[in-house]
């Protein structure tokens, strides 16, 4: 099981870096930054997931004694949490960017922006 | 062509990476050293039923008081980089349709309940501010589809945002005085693990993460919705 998830993830991270190398529309790049975010956030939830446990949540089902035994690893969760807003923030910086971009030069293309080439 | 094949060798050498470390992954079986600290001494010292809230509220508050710093500069970037010019063209009003209308007034007050919910039961279930903050802004979002010329105070938005920011770090210099440390959750009764009021001041703090996370995703929105067609 966690193999699946992390196979999917990985997956994921490659299929993002793929589009963001090889895709030329700045929409396409941001997309696939996000998707690559996605497969990472997988990959550390998978890392914390332990067979036959449940949810690192101290209630009726697990009471506070028998939690070493019977929770997953919350550290990744707690990880992931912040990684997965902070995805949010950068994403809408990505877009803001690209917008102003836009405004520029009326274009998305990545080719159109020469300014930094040597 | 040959930029596309450079493209593909370098993605060959990650995924020979991934192969390895997938194939040479073996489960857990037992939790590591600081989650079997987690798991012991949450219920204990805490008092808060969920363990992910602990780490992100207390063991590890520092962090998130940086990540909400970082949101908020986001937010902040965003806003600056869309700013307009002084002129405005008004834009014509589009027609949304009577579905969406109706349903957006029905549903936003249910969506800001549901994420008020969230952040306030954060140290119980699994959920907390930046669920909550997040749901709030889905609300946000949703006003905004059905009325795109609707302006938001952007005032009213970080007056929110800061009060919220001011707050949690209040809460965090009184912990340094009353409690063990910054950010520490003890300087409330901790109370009896599961009640709503219980774990101290992580709730407190989780529903201002949630105010903050939901007026800076807010304020985002705000400003991606103001900025002109081009």
């Amino acid at each position: 099981m966690a193999h699946l998830a992390m196979a999917t993830g990985f997956l994921l991270i490659l299929i993002g870096a793929y589009g963001a190398l090889t895709q030329r529309n700045l929409l396409r790049m941001i997309i696939a930054f996000t998707i690559a975010d996605s497969g990472v956030n997988l990959v550390i939830v998978a890392v914390g997931y332990m067979r036959g446990r449940t949810a690192p949540i101290i209630d009726n089902a697990v009471s506070a004694a028998a939690a070493v035994q019977r929770i997953i690893d919350p550290v990744p969760q707690a990880l992931v949490l912040t990684a997965i807003v902070i995805g949010v923030g950068v994403t809408a910086l990505m877009l803001a960017y690209a917008y102003r971009l836009y405004a520029q030069k009326r274009s998305l293309d990545i080719r159109d922006f020469t300014e930094l080439k040597g | 062509m040959i930029k596309r094949f450079i493209a593909v060798v370098l993605l060959a050498a990650f995924a020979a990476v991934f192969a390895t470390l997938l194939f040479g992954y073996t489960p857990d079986t037992e939790l590591n050293l600081t989650a079997r600290y987690y798991a012991e001494r949450t219920a204990a010292d805490l008092g808060a039923a969920n363990i992910v809230t602990a780490i992100v509220v207390t063991y590890r508050g520092l962090d998130t008081l940086g990540e909400v710093t970082v949101l908020f500069l986001a937010a902040s970037i965003v806003g600056l980089v869309l700013a307009q010019d002084t002129h405005k063209t008004p834009r014509a009003r589009v027609p949304v349709g009577e579905l969406l209308t109706t349903g957006t007034r029905f549903l936003v007050p249910l969506i800001l309940l549901l994420g008020v919910y969230v952040f306030v039961n954060g140290h119980l279930t699994p959920g907390g501010g930046f669920q909550g903050g997040a749901i709030i802004a889905s609300g946000i979002l949703l006003t905004l589809l059905a009325d795109p010329l609707k302006h938001f105070g952007h005032g009213l938005i970080s007056a929110i945002e800061s009060v919220a920011g001011i707050f949690y770090v209040a809460i965090g210099l009184a912990g340094l005085l009353l409690a063990g440390g910054f950010l520490d959750n003890r300087i409330l009764p901790l109370g009896n693990v599961g009640e709503l009021f219980s774990a101290g001041a992580i709730p407190v703090i989780y529903s201002l993460i949630g105010l903050k996370v939901g007026a800076e995703f807010a304020s985002i929105l705000a400003s991606l919705s103001d900025t002109e067609e081009l």
